[in-house]
């Protein structure tokens, strides 16, 4: 089974478009959305849900209060600053807590609660171009990197029963918890990037942390003709990194257009970009030792 | 007065609309990059960088031979960052989210503090002012605990009275999202008028509502895309404070790395404008000056 | 010879071997003389998404099993099991338990000297 996620480091770079299009050009695949903190691919493929399940992570503490004996030691002891006191009681700032225990460990009256708590919901549903794992995370709600894990390990369950070769996913953005998780044993990276000061920044340290993780890395240089001189710079560097140059991209509305008719951008437009993009996919295909079946036979 | 510029979205203008706020801001201003994951706000402001120190984090190290094998830190931490193998302590610093719980319940002492490092913080000067930011090693998973030191060194470099602090923040609505805006007098998101954009400001709002901090809107690529952000605005109260046009000018001059307020009098006056009306909002109650790690 | 556990989907000797170590549905300790065996649930290590490697190499350790046969092994799993001088046949897929007890027994598994995949939540 072959994982392609894609990532981008900065937003919007038009990462989500291209995933989109990528889904609309391959078989036999199942889609994943990873960034669960603001995903937007259901947007373009209008998923029909099937199975709606709650994902819970990690602990809250709570204090009881009629148990409290206002000795300040749960102040004291949090590292997170989650403890303040509010008419006289001691009360944790549930954004701040990090669901340590460390406070409901070291009260000596058992008055915190440290309760299971639901941080999102995750979902299987079926598009236009095949089924499709995603979430949402509740607002402000943390560990999307245990979702992330999550999902990715539904989408290969669902893969395995279907008998699907491909997971195609739009990875998270950034370089922090979520990518990691997204990132650990895929198979190939696809990074896409824009010629602005900072694309090639974020581009960098997503490149960096997929050599961290061992993980074969090809960048599309989106929005080139931005900037001409930066989008070679970008070149040269992924040369020098020994990442492969899947292709460029012009700055071009269309992409926005097909976004807005909720279509994939190769779905919308038969055009000379579409057509750029589906010699990206092509040149993806080669790097993770992926060939779409479908595909073959299309082209005779 | 704290002003975080957040977005639901990535790649909306929130950096470019940080940039150009610092400068233009007419009082004693810190600009402060907070998405310590891409930190992008010195591309810039090309700040001349004074000092930095390594943000590290606290981590348990264990010294075999004081451990009784009783398990109590084990048992205790939630990141599986200490396990027991029958009379084998093992540490996994990269799990550890440095609580301190394992070393406070040990009842040997053989638990004692190590750090693992968790990025770098740098200040500095710009033509605008001072300049703050927090940069997470690659690999490093955990964001907030750096952004809670760079906090902290912000409270060291001024005492925050009649001096406005604009706060560059990452991306999203999840954790570090909010731990950047949450300490801020004033949230502004960012987001562009297309499907994408629309969906991830109304994630955004509704993150940030539960902090009760006063909120508005800037519209950037405006005439873009579709007219329903702006209803939204309306129907939920959101002010939009200024709406960028969607221009390949724009597009060009941040892809060479300049400040958009700086690139003719026509973006200026709307930055200028914008900056004032920021000013103008009264603030969460209570807030002013507190200082807050 | 020592218990050797396997990682596995079902409970029962002619279940597939799950490849992954850490999130495995469980484990057939089983006595490679008798093929006497008794499982173990891993479902803790599988509701985690980080840890799940340790976790699982805890299940193991508690289990009396001395060789491990399995799949893929992330560091930290194959730190934890190197500590506790547990032994780590590695690379098994697409077959049952009761084979990979027998390709053990032949000599025919290698034993790992280090952790052949990444770790952090894959």
């Amino acid at each position: 089974m072959v994982e392609i996620v894609v990532l981008s480091g900065k937003g919007g770079t038009g990462k989500t478009s291209l995933t989109a299009a990528f889904a609309h050009l391959s078989y036999n695949h199942i889609i994943c959305d990873l960034d669960v903190d603001a995903p937007d691919l259901h947007l373009i493929l209008k998923p029909e849900n099937i199975r709606t399940e709650a994902f819970f992570a990690g602990h809250k503490a709570m204090i009881i209060r009629e148990k409290c004996e206002n000795c300040g030691i749960c102040q004291e002891m949090c590292r997170y600053g989650a403890v303040s006191e509010i008419s006289g009681y001691p009360f944790i700032d549930q954004i701040k807590c990090e669901g340590c225990k460390v406070c409901v460990s070291f009260c000596p009256s058992n008055a915190i609660d440290f309760c299971e708590k639901q941080c999102g919901n995750w979902f299987q549903s079926d598009t236009r171009f095949g089924p499709m794992i995603h979430a949402q995370l509740f607002a402000a709600e943390e560990n999307s990197g245990r979702l992330v894990a999550l999902l990715r390990e539904k989408a290969k369950e669902t893969a395995r029963q279907k008998k699907l070769d491909l997971i195609l996913s739009d990875g998270p953005p950034g370089i922090g918890c979520p990518v990691i998780s997204s990132l650990s044993g895929a198979s190939v990276a696809v990074l896409v990037t824009e010629p602005t000061p900072s694309g090639r920044h974020d581009l960098e340290r997503v490149a960096d942390l997929c050599a961290h993780f061992r993980i074969p890395a090809g960048v599309i240089i989106n929005k080139s003709d931005l900037n001409m001189a930066q989008a070679d710079s970008i070149g040269k560097f992924c040369a020098q990194q020994g990442l492969t140059l899947l292709g460029r991209l012009p700055h071009d509305p269309v992409i926005t257009h097909a976004m807005i008719n909720a279509k994939a951008v190769t779905e919308y437009d038969q055009g000379e970009f579409s057509g750029r993009v589906a010699e990206i996919w092509n040149e993806i295909e080669a790097l993770s030792g992926y060939k779409s079946i479908k595909l073959m036979n299309d082209n005779k | 007065m704290k002003v975080a510029v957040a977005s639901g979205k990535g790649g909306t203008g929130k950096t470019m609309v940080s940039a150009s706020l610092v400068s233009v801001w007419r009082s004693p201003v810190i600009a402060m990059d907070l998405d310590v994951e891409e930190p992008n706000l010195h591309l810039f402001l090309h700040p001349e960088i004074k000092g930095k120190r390594t943000a590290n984090m606290e981590i348990p190290v264990a010294d075999e031979s004081r451990c009784s094998q009783c398990g109590k830190c084990a048992e205790l931490c939630q990141f599986k960052a200490i396990s027991l193998m029958g009379k084998i302590i093992l540490t996994y610093q990269e799990m550890c989210h440095g609580c301190g719980g394992c070393i406070a319940v040990c009842p040997e002492g053989a638990l004692s503090p190590g750090y693992r490092e968790l990025g770098e913080i740098l200040w500095g000067r710009t033509n605008y002012g001072k300049f703050l930011m927090g940069r997470l090693r690659v690999g490093e998973a955990m964001s907030p605990p750096l952004m809670r030191q760079t906090k902290i060194r912000l409270t060291e470099m001024t005492d925050l009275n009649g001096t406005d602090v604009i706060i560059d923040a990452p991306p999203g609505v999840s954790c570090p999202a909010v731990n950047a805006v949450m300490d801020s007098d004033v949230i502004l998101l960012v987001s562009e008028p297309t499907p994408f954009g629309l969906y991830d400001m109304k994630l955004a709002h509704q993150a940030f509502s539960q902090l009760n901090k006063p909120m508005a809107a800037i519209i950037n690529r405006a005439g873009l895309g579709t007219s329903e952000m702006a209803g939204y605005c309306k129907s939920s109260g959101l002010e939009i404070l200024a709406e960028i046009p969607y221009d390949r000018g724009i597009a060009e001059a941040y892809a060479g790395g300049r400040i958009i307020a700086d690139i003719d009098g026509e973006f200026r006056k709307l930055f200028t404008g914008l900056a004032d009306k920021i000013k103008s909002i009264p603030e969460a109650s209570g807030r002013r000056g507190v200082p807050n790690g | 010879m020592g218990k050797i556990a396997v990682s596995c989907e079902e409970p029962a000797l002619d279940s597939r071997i799950d490849p992954r170590f850490g999130r495995a549905a469980g484990f057939l300790i089983v006595d490679p003389d008798t093929l006497e065996f008794s499982y173990v649930d891993n479902g803790s290590s599988q509701a985690m998404s980080r840890g799940a490697g340790i976790q699982a190499a805890e299940n193991v350790f508690r289990s009396g099993a001395k060789i491990v046969l399995t799949g893929y092994v992330g560091p930290k799993a194959f730190q934890s099991l190197s500590a506790a001088g547990i032994q780590i046949g590695q690379n098994l897929e697409n077959m049952t338990v009761r084979q990979a007890i027998e390709k053990f027994k032949a000599g025919d598994v290698d034993m790992a000297s280090s952790p052949n995949r990444m770790g952090h939540g894959a």
